[in-house]
């Protein structure tokens, strides 16, 4: 056992530190640390500069731009981006659609995808959860008929997030009615959003904020030659692309700095003829989560540690499920920092709350979502029940 | 940086497993030592005693060989079987203090401590004074001896310990380190010994005017009475990890067996997904458990990382005793039944040097002082 990084990795750090804080665009940051990002310029701008310096899609194969990193190079990366407040590489293109076309996907489709992924010439959404398929994926109920050389694509997908910017839709559909499981008649197909037949509503969140759409296809004919992999197979696809992304899901970075704000501002905050911080009661959680977040870097830190041979260590099902907890315990404590200055939102600037103060409920509500996406973490519980547990 | 222990770490902790079961197969081998009276029995097997140190257990980290990941390996095993044996406290503890700081003929002792013929004890609690900055207990020199008085407790093993390793207030400032031979009467050390709760044995020691050996060349010995507190509470929260393992292993065992309603307990998703939160924090306080060690084995003393990890031990322990009682039901507070016990050892851990709460008020009093956590 060692806690200290060995000196190739603690030199690699130190180069992504320096990238990352020195030569990263900083107007961007300073936008991702104030909750500000423009969207999607920000994010287009971002993923490019990450590419072109190569650090874009490290988990890919490296004939597609892809890095040989360890596991724990990867934590680091991006570990490194989250406190340096860099927006990390938009997910749908980086870490779902891209590794499965470059594991499943034809020649064919990994050239015409691949590098237009990587550099967001596309910009991909998610076309997996439906009105009546949620925690239940594999019930969904979107067809795709095959009809020459066209699949005819015929449902309604939800939750598709930043589906208002996306060029491209990766979907899972029903080819198979009559297989024997549900798991089994599914296939995995590409098609741009502009398809006729496709239409998209944006779905308003408790914080005002347009993040999700529906999104109906109504007889979209798609070429055949936008199916990845084997038709029929999708199901595998998807649990590859699901189980692909442990990087950094307990966004443990994230979780730091904002932390660190709420303690800034605490410090600054009055109350009780002393200051937030200083009020054993609120310091009390503050240094709960702590070290509640440190426990959870060190388990991050052991599981990528220990996944060099390949194997998953069981233990990476609890960084979706503590990292979630961990960043509404913080939005939680913004709130409690801002108090009553929460109240005003988009106020008048003659009003006196900061803005972050009136950011503060509205974040804390949008992020009740973080233990309800990517498998809610009851999900997660049943996972780490069935499959560590036995039970 | 990796947390995989060596091939030469795994075996330690395989062969103290083995050994250990052999001792402790079932609840009742383990009642029968821990309930024995106390001037009968010295509240451990002897035999086992004896197994440990042909092994070489009671002797790890007296020398460069091993040190505290070596004594995680081993602390583990012990928390996964309850062993009474007091391992960490009459032995790894004090021996490593005395190894460290010892003059070599105070060393000599630790070749009996490794053979298994004396225990030590680190007396260094002290009654009514939690959280205080400096020790009551004194030491005072007259024409080149050294005397202690004061009063400790709970010391524990200090009830068979042989030689005492006692913390003291020096006369000039500062904390000093010194031995103490409790064994003969007259020489003003008045022990009296007791059972703790969760079947371990302690005393409460005054000492009036007692001889004391000071511990190597003497002087002030703050640094090292922090780094044996910290390698104290490291022993302590690896076999809490141990005994959170095994207890959610019983835990689960009996979700699968047990039936109610015609049906197994895990048919029931209101108990598997607690089963499931045990086993997070099982893993976060594995996490903290490494994060001590390898701290500590690194030379990094330092009492933030202690109360870090003994924060993070005492909050999945105390879960993790209760769940595992509560999806038990009624055997899981019975004797004869194993769960509780692990659950009252777990409380007894985080009322050892420190607990959760006690932790939490030393980490409030920093908590300002930093802007970002950081390992």
């Amino acid at each position: 056992m060692k806690l200290a990084l060995s000196d190739a990795d603690s030199a690699f750090r130190d180069e992504l530190r320096d990238f990352f804080n020195n030569k990263f665009p900083a107007d961007i940051r300073e936008r991702v640390r104030t909750d500000s990002l423009n969207y999607p310029d920000d994010v287009v701008t971002s993923m490019r500069v990450l590419h072109e310096a190569g650090l874009a899609v490290p988990n890919w194969p490296v004939e597609w731009g892809g890095k040989d990193w360890t596991p724990l190079q990867r934590q680091i990366w991006s570990e490194e981006m989250r406190m340096a407040c860099v927006p990390e590489p938009l997910a749908f293109n980086a870490s779902m659609v891209g590794p499965v076309i470059a594991e499943f996907g034809s020649q064919a489709l990994k050239e015409r995808f691949l590098p237009a992924t990587a550099d967001l010439d596309i910009w991909w959404c998610q076309g997996f959860s439906e009105p009546e398929a949620g925690s239940d994926l594999a019930s969904l109920r979107t067809t795709a008929v095959r009809d020459g050389d066209h699949y005819i694509i015929n449902g309604q997908k939800t939750w598709t997030t930043l589906g208002q910017y996306a060029d491209w839709i990766f979907l899972l559909a029903r080819t198979d009615p009559n297989a024997p499981k549900k798991q089994a008649g599914i296939s995995f197909i590409l098609a741009e959003m502009s398809t006729p037949g496709i239409t998209l509503r944006p779905i308003k969140l408790i914080d005002g904020s347009y993040e999700v759409n529906e999104v109906w296809f109504e007889d979209v004919r798609v070429p055949a030659d936008q199916l990845v992999g084997e038709e029929n197979a999708g199901w595998s696809y998807a649990k590859f692309l699901l189980s692909n992304e442990r990087t950094g899901i307990a966004r443990v970075g994230t979780s730091k700095v904002w932390l660190t704000e709420v303690k800034e501002r605490a410090a600054k905050t009055a109350v009780g003829g002393t200051t937030l911080l200083e009020d054993p009661l609120f310091a009390a959680r503050v240094a709960e989560v702590e070290n509640e977040l440190l426990a959870l870097e060190l388990t991050q830190l052991r599981v990528s540690g220990s996944e060099a041979g390949g194997q998953p260590n069981p233990a990476s099902s609890i960084l979706k499920l503590r990292g979630s907890q961990l960043q509404q315990a913080v939005t939680e404590l913004a709130v409690e920092v801002a108090g009553p200055d929460a109240l005003p939102f988009d106020a008048p600037d003659a009003v006196d709350s900061p803005e972050w103060a009136q950011h503060a409920a509205p974040r804390y509500l949008n992020y009740r979502k973080t233990s309800i996406y990517g498998g809610s973490n009851e999900v997660q519980r049943t996972i780490i029940a069935s499959t560590i547990l036995g039970l | 940086m990796n947390f995989d222990m060596t091939e030469e770490q795994q075996m330690l902790a395989d062969t103290t497993r083995d050994v250990l079961l052999r001792g402790y197969g079932n609840v009742e081998a383990r009642n029968k030592v821990v309930d024995a009276p106390l001037d009968a029995s010295p509240g451990y097997n002897p035999e086992v005693w004896q197994q440990l140190a042909e092994i070489g257990i009671l002797g790890l980290g007296f020398d460069e060989d091993s040190g505290p990941i070596e004594v995680l390996a081993v602390m583990t095993e012990v928390g996964r079987r309850l062993a009474p044996e007091p391992i960490a406290s009459a032995a790894l503890v004090p021996g490593a203090v005395i190894a460290e700081h010892g003059t070599a003929e105070q060393r000599a002792l630790l070749d009996e401590v490794a053979a298994g013929d004396r225990l030590l004890a680190f007396a260094h609690t002290e009654p009514g004074r939690r959280g205080a900055p400096d020790l009551a207990t004194r030491a005072s020199e007259q024409g080149g001896s050294w005397t202690i008085t004061g009063r400790k407790n709970p010391v524990l093993a200090g009830d068979s310990a042989g030689t005492l390793v006692v913390t003291a207030a020096m006369p000039g400032g500062g904390s000093g380190l010194f031995l103490v031979d409790p064994a003969h009467d007259g020489t003003g050390v008045r022990r009296v010994g007791y059972r703790t709760f969760d079947g371990q044995r302690g005393a409460d020691i005054t000492f009036d005017a007692a001889p004391a050996q000071p511990l190597g060349t003497g002087g002030d010995a703050t640094d090292a009475i922090t780094a044996a507190v910290l390698n104290f509470q490291s022993a302590l929260c690896a076999e809490a990890v141990g005994a959170m393992d095994e207890s959610l292993r019983l835990t689960t065992e009996y979700l699968k067996t047990r039936k109610q309603f015609g049906v197994p307990l895990k048919t029931f998703q209101t108990l598997t997904q607690r089963a499931a939160d045990m086993y997070v924090s099982l893993e976060l306080a594995r996490s903290m458990s490494y994060y001590l060690a390898v701290s500590v084995a690194d030379g990094r003393f330092d009492p933030t990382i202690g109360a870090r990890a003994k924060l993070q031990i005492g909050r999945s322990g105390q879960h993790i005793a209760q769940e595992s009682i509560q999806l038990h039901g009624g055997i899981g507070v019975t004797a004869e039944y194993p769960i509780a016990h692990y659950a009252a050892r777990l409380t007894a851990i985080d009322q050892t040097l420190g607990s959760a709460t006690d932790q939490l008020r030393y980490l409030v009093g920093q908590v300002g002082s930093y802007g970002t956590v950081m390992l």
